[in-house]
């Protein structure tokens, strides 16, 4: 039985396309969606519902479709939960429904359907809770659920785009083109967006005329003018999600999924994150059924749903048809489908007195119309066989001894429209209830959007037109729009939230009010009486308005159920909060290119390539992604790391620690800033050494600890761990900026400009010998704890003596792309001894072995110094500083507080497990715990365990046998020293020289201009050979502002570029410039800089610079950086994000030219992000 | 997401910035001489009004520079932008 019976104003019947739903196969036409082709083909069933797993048909026409719900295709391109209302037909598509089980046609769980009054609202919390709810739950969850999650892996790419528009139109109807029209001349940039493939949202197909035009000529012309204007994106098969604070919206762009899957692009769905300065939305309304008896029956629709399978598919909802309504809208359903050959039986109208403007069919017509009346049955399996209706009184109850019968085969229900104000209400807009359309529409909001045509309440086409237009102007203008608007042109409806048909001989009680979760008029009641009064609570304890759907069809009457048992007006009522998403949004778009490596940067330290060739396993600690091991000849993890620290310890093992932060600090006050920042003094630090440090937060706990170095009188470089490089960076300038300002310092991270490479072991000395060095690396000369600065192997570096091995050691620092080169150099020596290079695994044995503390390991948040032996320090230096207060209150000052110590075990067992907590006896009753492991290994040199624990000794005799609880058995162990080395202090000095040097010099593997991508509308290459220079100046010389006006070079304004023949220079911040070019002029442009700064540094190396030239230059930066670009004028920098990295933009030169800068050690991150998107951006 | 002008790069993304928390908080000249409540006012009370609220931002994508704004907590408008070191605006005047 086919239902098409003419032409549609979307499909194509030449060409027909051939899909399988549920297994069988069917023909539908180009233009249909998988539900009007289901239709047409007569399939009444297209899915069971949630709880009862009664059979159903399609209610709605769009993604307010509650019953269609289907998983398209299978594999990795599998998609659960789809409207099929909303899925675009292509041929060789394979459908099922969710939620039936074996088949649709024989569903055994039906079964619950029989059970029904059985399963009332909130029957899982009630039957459920004895003994424990998961014992249930996989069996319930297997029986309800929807969809099925895909298990295979989506190959797709999601794109994602930062975009920014003056005004931003959300929905394509009548009203929204007609905003864009008004709105177009302006000249400002404009978006509009409609979910839809097509525009004109339900005037598509229409007979009705649009300012003197036939709807659809109306369309097509004004398409087709508003895309003459290059001020203005149409975009089709978007749909905006959300709405988000100050005017963000998100947007998801469909790209491919119409078409079958063996001619899908790589690139599947777009994330627009669109920043509108003004936003409009058209998005219309949602119809609401009526609640009557049986009301899920398949052929129960929504009048304005068969008006819309009959405009834009041609098709009928049935051979004989009647309506029921309280509102005017039906009317003009009955008229078209009339004039399309359907038979309508009646019209049947809640209100007793129709107007007059509603009697539009054609005289002579059939069509019975019977007012005060509405429907009490409905009657038909699988599909509607007839209707019973009865008057109803003034309070929607039907009168014993009315009722009759109507033979018809599918029933079209309206009992009112509801604006779609998901969008407004995210905004935070208010809604207020109007009486006459018996609806929330939307009143003001805090951002800069409005409402126009259906969605703000307005369903008269004239009026609508006039109201877009005048609220496009008043918006472009910055006036206020008026509130509320004029919806007196909308004609009356009579409020009908259900049918009672308690008066009635053969009451029927089962009225759906949600379909989608099987949620009753009772259960709503129910829900009233056990004592829920919140619309949010009902929702939630009934599912109310939950699911994919969230209530589209059925929130609005659901609050009319309320208010009736509540005795209050919708309006008292309330709605529940509208959130994002409007509609299901995959998760893959949301996830853009943050999927697999690209997950997050992961910083690379610069021996990353080498060391993967020297077989090093790589592990994530904190941002960095380093060499945990280098496992040689098939070793595994434990015999690698027992190697690594035995050869660190008889000869040299060489470590890139080039993670470590390093943070310059300079100026007239630089010593007294540092001397407050850490536990230490600092003050009596002098130039050329070294001293340890741990740091605080100001809540007293230990935060970081590191070595500082002072360069010079006024010059320090702060040593931090890897992992706190950038927050104690951060906490720098908050106490520069906004606290100490009468302090002049400049601070800079330099932690990816210089590469470290440490050398650490009793040859160490031996192996430098064999390099050329301006550097005297004699015990005498260079003592522990000493800095240096000069050449190595024909590089600049910078050397501190200092150790975290135990071992004579020395962290050398060279320009970041001379690390790599440098570790080579020393593995690459012939040597008598082993030198091999080791991993973090290794270091933290080495440092274990040591007793040295590791913040973070040995130390919580809960740890101050006091527990770690620092109560002498404090005492010395008598000085304020960061964090100094907070550890003399009470609590830190209790003498029974855990202490970091070393533990001894005292049986022969392996190292317990870090984390085992210390007692004092092995009475399983009343042990209390004085404290745990904090670090533990097996040491390969002394072999046996070394333990670091936070214990209370308080008490405690010094040989007490105390026990560690170690997975179930009690260990004895007993307090000792930290650390299990024998003569530290001579480890440290290492062995004299001994060896005679010999020459094998590598060559340094620098990276070349390199062209990454190339195509004819966007370039991008590697600039490695650019200069980079920073300079700073102290807060005292800006003040005077003689810097600038002295030399002219440096530009007066934040993100102001001067550009020279083969150099610029830009101003990144307040007091900090960067340089960038090469040859001679960069070399001029230093030299005739005739003030001194505070602090310049050389950070060629640490910057990678790439270059983007092309039409397509700013597409493919938008897609990762937040920053208008569009904004950006010649000769301008900006600092902004890229993606999850900071970076640099400078656009000098010429339009289409940005050079974007970014870390060394996430350049191949960003180069991956760019390679993967440029494709894109020639789509 | 809102949207923050900051004083020296113009208007940026929140996600460029790092919120700093109540604005106008000063620590104490001696800390050694004040008393464990006045130190805890200091360390960890703070206001925490429905409607405008000073707190201090920090452009850490970006310039790398603090500044205070008013913000409405109910609204999330930005209403005023100022000085780190300057004095707040008058809440009367920034919500007319």
């Amino acid at each position: 039985m086919s239902f098409r019976i003419s032409d549609g104003a979307l499909i194509d019947r030449s060409k027909e396309i051939a899909f399988e739903f549920e297994g069988r196969r069917f023909t539908g036409y180009q233009g249909d969606t998988l539900a009007s082709a289901l239709l047409a083909n007569g399939v009444r069933i297209v899915g069971r519902s949630f709880k009862y797993h009664r059979p159903r048909g399609l209610i709605a026409s769009g993604l307010d479709e509650p019953n269609g719900i289907v998983q398209v295709e299978t594999g990795p391109y599998s998609t659960p939960n789809l409207k099929s209302t909303a899925v675009e037909l292509y041929n060789g598509m394979r459908a099922e429904a969710v939620n039936r089980w074996p088949s649709l046609k024989y569903d055994l769980l039906s079964v619950n359907s029989l059970i029904k009054r059985f399963l009332p609202a909130g029957f899982y919390y009630k039957t459920f809770m004895w003994p424990d709810w998961h014992l249930f739950e996989p069996t319930i969850r297997a029986a309800a659920g929807l969809g099925e999650s895909p298990k295979d892996v989506d190959p797709s790419i999601y794109d994602q785009k930062f975009d920014h528009v003056d005004l931003l139109i959300v929905g394509g109807g009548i009203a929204g083109l007609k905003s864009a029209l008004t709105a177009a001349p302006s000249g400002k940039s404009i978006l509009i967006g409609d979910t839809e493939p097509f525009w004109g949202g339900r005037f598509v197909g229409s007979d009705s005329h649009v300012e003197d035009h036939p709807a659809d000529e109306w369309i097509h012309a004004t398409v087709e003018y508003l895309n003459t204007f290059k001020n203005v994106k149409l975009m089709t098969r978007t749909m905006a999600f959300g709405y988000y604070d100050h005017n963000l919206i998100g947007l998801c762009e469909r790209l491919c999924d119409h078409l079958p899957v063996t001619q899908r692009g790589v690139h599947r769905e777009r994330l627009w994150k669109v920043r509108a300065g003004k936003v409009i939305l058209a998005t219309g309304a949602h119809e609401r059924p009526i609640v009557c008896p049986n009301n899920d029956r398949p052929g129960v629709m929504l009048a304005g749903a068969a008006q819309i399978y009959a405009r834009r598919f041609g098709i009928a909802p049935g051979k004989r048809i009647v309506i029921a309504t309280n509102n005017s809208s039906a009317y003009h359903v009955a008229s078209e489908l009339q004039a399309r050959g359907v038979d309508v039986a009646a019209i049947v109208d809640a209100r007793s007195d129709i107007p007059d403007a509603d009697m539009i069919l054609e005289h002579g017509s059939n069509c019975e119309i019977i007012a005060g009346t509405s429907v009490t049955n409905i009657k038909g399996r699988n599909s509607v066989k007839s209707v019973e209706i009865a008057s109803i009184d003034d309070h929607c109850t039907a009168i014993r001894g009315t009722e009759r019968w109507i033979k018809c085969d599918a029933v079209l229900t309206s009992s009112g429209w509801s604006p779609a104000v998901h969008l407004h209400s995210q905004s935070g807009g208010k809604l207020s209830f109007d009486k006459q359309l018996q609806s929330f529409v939307p009143a003001a909001s805090p951002q800069d959007c409005i409402s126009i045509g259906a969605a703000s309440g307005n369903f008269d086409i004239m009026t609508s037109l006039e109201q877009a237009e005048a609220l496009t102007r008043t918006i472009l203008d910055n006036r206020d729009p008026a509130f509320p608007p004029d919806l007196s042109a909308n004609k009356p409806i009579r409020p009908l939230w259900y049918v009672d048909t308690s008066e009635l001989k053969h009451p029927e009680r089962k009225a759906w009010v949600d379909y989608q979760n099987d949620v009753t008029k009772s259960d709503v009641e129910l829900a009233v009486r056990e004592g829920f009064q919140s619309v949010e609570h009902v929702k939630r304890y009934t599912t109310l308005g939950m699911a994919t759907d969230q209530g589209k069809t059925s929130n609005i009457n659901g609050i009319g159920i309320m208010g009736a048992s509540l005795q209050s007006p919708p309006n008292e009522v309330g709605t529940t909060k509208f959130r994002p998403p409007y509609n299901p949004t995959s998760l893959g778009v949301f996830a853009g290119v943050r999927v697999g490596q690209n997950n997050h940067p992961g910083f690379l330290c610069p021996s990353h390539a080498l060391a993967e060739k020297l077989g090093a396993v790589f592990d994530d600690y904190g941002p960095w992604n380093r060499a945990a091991y280098f496992a040689k000849d098939g070793e595994g993890e434990a015999e690698a790391v027992i190697r690594e620290v035995l050869t660190t310890r008889s000869g040299v093992g060489v470590f890139d620690a080039s993670a470590l932060g390093k943070i310059e600090v300079k100026g007239p006050d630089a010593a007294k800033f540092i001397d407050r920042l850490y536990v230490n003094n600092m003050l009596t630090l002098s130039v050329g050494n070294c001293r340890y440090g741990v740091m605080l937060d100001e809540n007293g706990i230990v935060f970081d600890d590191g070595v500082v170095a002072r360069i010079s009188e006024d010059h320090f470089l702060v040593g931090t761990t890897s992992g706190h490089a950038s927050a104690v960076f951060d906490n720098m300038e908050h106490w520069l900026q906004c606290e100490w300002t009468d302090l002049d310092v400049v601070v800079a991270d330099v932690t990816q400009d210089w590469a470290v490479v440490n050398v650490a072991g009793p040859k160490v000395r031996e192996l430098i010998a064999h390099f050329e060095t301006t550097i005297d690396f004699s015990e005498e000369s260079f003592p522990h704890m000493r800095f240096r600065a000069g050449r190595l192997a024909g590089v600049p570096c910078r050397v501190q003596r200092v150790s975290f091995t135990g071992e004579a050691s020395f962290e050398i620092s060279v320009p970041w792309r001379y690390g790599a080169d440098l570790f080579l150099k020393f593995l690459d020596r012939d040597t008598a001894y082993s030198v091999e290079p080791f991993g973090l695994e290794a270091l933290m044995i080495m440092r274990v072995e040591n007793g040295f503390l590791h913040v973070g390991s040995d130390t919580d948040g809960t740890t101050i110094p006091q527990d770690l032996g620092f109560s002498r320090i404090i005492e010395k230096k008598g000085r304020d500083f960061i964090g100094y207060r907070s550890t003399v209150r009470s609590d830190g000052l209790r003498d029974d507080r855990r202490q970091l110590v070393g533990l001894k075990m005292l049986d022969n067992g392996p190292a317990p497990l870090a984390g085992a907590h210390v007692v004092a006896s092995q009475s399983p009753t009343n042990n209390v715990s004085l404290g745990w492991i904090t670090s533990s290994v097996d040491s390969p040199t002394s072999h046996q365990p070394v333990l670091m624990g936070l214990v209370k000794t308080k008490g405690l005799s010094p040989d007490q046998i105390l026990y560690a609880f170690d997975q179930g058995t009690y260990r004895p162990v007993m307090i000792s020293r930290l650390g299990s080395l024998s003569a530290p202090k001579d480890r440290l000095r290492g062995l004299p020289v001994i060896d005679n040097p010999r020459r094998r010099v590598s060559q340094l593997d620098e990276r070349t201009l390199e062209t990454i991508i190339s195509n004819n509308q966007i370039s991008v290459r590697v600039l490695s050979q650019l200069n980079v220079f920073k300079i700073f100046q102290f807060r005292s010389a800006l003040k005077k502002s003689s810097l600038q006006n002295a030399t002219g070079i440096l530009p007066q304004n934040v993100g102001s570029v001067k550009s020279y023949n083969q150099a610029v220079c830009g101003c990144s911040a307040p007091g900090e410039w960067t340089f960038v070019g090469s040859g001679a002029d960069f070399d001029n442009l230093l030299d005739e800089l005739d003030v001194t700064p505070a602090l310049t540094l050389d950070v060629s190396h640490g910057i990678l610079t790439f270059e983007i030239v092309g039409q397509n230059s700013n597409e493919l930066l938008q897609r990762f950086c937040p920053f208008r670009l569009t904004d950006m004028e010649p000769e301008k920098l900006v600092r902004t994000r890229f993606e999850d990295v900071s970076c640099q933009i400078i656009k000098a030169g010429f339009q289409d030219r940005y050079l974007l800068q970014v870390r060394q050690s996430v350049a191949p991150y960003v180069e991956r992000l760019l390679r993967n998107s440029t494709l894109n951006c020639n789509a | 997401m809102i949207q923050i002008d900051c004083p020296h790069c113009g208007p940026r993304d929140e996600n460029e910035f790092i919120c700093g928390g109540e604005a106008h908080i000063s620590r104490p000249a001696n800390p050694e001489s004040i008393s464990d409540r006045a130190w805890a006012d200091y360390m960890f009370f703070r206001e925490n009004p429905r409607g405008l609220h000073k707190e201090r931002w920090f452009h850490s994508h970006g310039c790398r520079q603090w500044f205070n704004i008013i913000r409405c907590t109910v609204t999330h408008k930005v209403k005023a932008v100022y000085p780190i070191d300057a004095e707040a605006p008058s809440l009367v005047e920034v919500d007319s």
